[in-house]
């Protein structure tokens, strides 16, 4: 079965695609949340090394990837845009860098909370940490680099640029964050301190980061909507659409 | 043809000597403010100087990106030099060559005497400027890519400091990493030719990437 | 059921203000995003279709005059 694909590369075939999936990644984000939450708090066993505090670990760990896989997410996407001049890709990722700039703050926050009762300090120079601040610093330059230009496609080539080339140093960055942590305070700290981890725990891990795989994608569909109409207001479909023509 | 851009830079610089000596005493202020910050103990100030040295090495480079092609995109040169037949990456690796030895060269030979300040041994006074000698280029190739994604932009000064500073820090970390490792006497061999590979991949992706940028920019 | 009691569940065996701490602000985080998302939508919605009826008046009034 041949599906046109490039149908939904327009805007506003897209527009409406987006329209039928939020409700769909809506309801399994909050099944997946309520779900997984539910495993952490209720079923997951207390943890022998770390007491109660190790909870934090199924916001924690699932933020901590989001923010990875969204940066990369939204450098493919503005990637694809530079390289064939596809509008849609581009205003993807734009919709995504506010959602993976928060997962990363989330990845921090929790980070350093989790740090205090463990290791007696909010805050450690942990590669880990270190990089993550990086990657807030990255997405932050991204936003603003788009935010200060008003032509929506030099925003769109000028910010796949700067993601592309975040893109490449960020395993550059986190490669000389560790080594030169590991040259300052040798190993002490290490977030992998657990390798034995309960099956319920992973499991509830995994429901967590897929919960919040589901609600990314459903707020970037919304944002990327949001883009679309905001970037397209002039065109008849959006006059015809229902919600504007009354 | 680089050569021919890197010789008019430095004649165009050398009209306005104000703007590089701007550059090089803003380096020297930062370095000699940091002892008036911490107070005056050797021990301290001497582990802390390859650091200073190189943050205040990375904003002196920082602040004078933003001259690299604005003036060139005011009077019209940047849009000639862009629909030349010649490649524009060798342009800009000429542009970035010129602004690494207006702002980073002087650095570099300013920096044994800041470190002296410091009271850092012959070594690693040696060590200091060899890695300033090989980082500042890369500062001046990844900061082109900066300061061309910002032309004409408003506030584009401060936008250039959050786009290219987090790609910074990895020259940072080996620069600053070369001093301390040959003061613990762990040798400084293994920073030193990171910074010479990270000094090459730059040559050869950011040009490119510059080039890139500056279209996209004057569109 | 591993809590024996509610004011077990919300301290957490000691540790109730790390881990309430970080669950709350996750929560304020995402209700947050999902508020200015949909808000941000919607009076962009509400935007066009304004803008949407005041042509249609003026060419309503453009053919009555």
């Amino acid at each position: 079965m041949a599906i046109n694909w490039f149908k939904y590369s327009s805007p506003a075939s897209f527009y409406v695609l987006a329209g039928k999936m939020i409700p769909l990644f809506s309801i399994a984000a909050t099944i997946l949340f309520a779900v997984g939450l539910y495993i952490g708090f209720f079923v997951a066993p207390t943890d022998f090394q770390q007491g109660e505090a190790y909870r934090i670990i199924f916001i924690h760990v699932p933020a901590a990837w989001m923010s990875m896989f969204l940066y990369v997410m939204m450098a493919v996407w503005a990637g694809i845009g530079l390289a064939f001049n596809t509008r849609l890709s581009s205003m993807m990722a734009t919709a995504i860098a506010p959602t993976g700039a928060m997962f990363t703050f989330l990845a921090l926050w929790t980070g350093a909370i989790w740090g205090k009762p463990m290791w007696g300090t909010w805050w450690v120079w942990d590669a880990r940490l270190t990089s993550e601040l990086i990657l807030l610093f990255l997405y932050i330059g991204f936003m603003s680099l788009q935010a200060a230009i008003d032509d929506p496609r030099r925003a769109d080539k000028a910010g796949a640029v700067i993601a592309l080339v975040g893109v490449v140093n960020i395993p550059i960055i986190y490669f000389s964050v560790k080594w030169w942590n590991t040259l300052h305070q040798g190993a002490t700290v290490s977030v992998t301190s657990s390798p034995k981890m309960a099956a319920t725990m992973l499991t509830g891990m995994l429901i967590m980061s897929i919960a919040c795989w589901m609600y990314a994608i459903a707020v970037i569909l919304i944002r990327t909507q949001t883009i679309i109409l905001e970037r397209e207001r002039h065109t008849s479909w959006v006059s015809e659409l229902k919600g504007v023509s009354s | 043809m680089s050569l021919w851009v890197i010789q008019r830079d430095l004649l165009l610089a050398m009209r306005r000597r104000s703007d590089v000596l701007t550059t090089l005493f803003f380096f020297i202020i930062v370095v000699s403010l940091f002892p008036l910050g911490v107070g005056p103990e050797m021990n301290m100030l001497r582990t802390m100087a390859p650091g200073v040295v190189w943050v205040a090495a990375l904003l002196a480079s920082m602040l004078s990106l933003g001259r690299m092609f604005s003036s060139d995109y005011l009077d019209g040169t940047l849009e000639q030099m862009l629909i030349s037949p010649q490649s524009l990456s060798m342009l800009v690796l000429g542009k970035a060559m010129a602004h690494w030895l207006v702002t980073g060269v002087p650095l570099v030979l300013m920096s044994p005497v800041l470190g002296i300040q410091y009271d850092l041994s012959t070594d690693a006074l040696l060590i200091l400027t060899a890695s300033l000698l090989l980082g500042t280029p890369v500062l001046s190739l990844i900061g082109a890519i900066g300061a061309a994604l910002t032309l004409g932009l408003r506030g584009g000064g401060v936008l250039v400091s959050l786009l290219v500073l987090p790609l910074y820090i990895p020259v940072l970390i080996f620069g600053a990493g070369a001093v301390e490792a040959s003061t613990a006497g762990l040798g400084a061999g293994a920073h030193l030719s990171l910074l010479g590979a990270f000094l090459l991949a730059s040559l050869v992706l950011s040009p490119w990437a510059t080039a890139v940028s500056l279209r996209i920019s004057m569109e | 059921m591993i809590w024996a009691s509610w004011s077990d569940f919300f301290d957490m065996g000691g540790y109730g203000f790390y881990v309430w701490g970080s669950y709350i602000v996750s929560i304020i985080c995402i209700v947050g995003e999902v508020i200015l998302v949909l808000k941000r939508k919607r009076t962009l919605l509400k935007h066009l279709s304004l803008i949407q009826e005041s042509t249609k008046e003026e060419k309503a009034n453009e053919t009555t005059s």
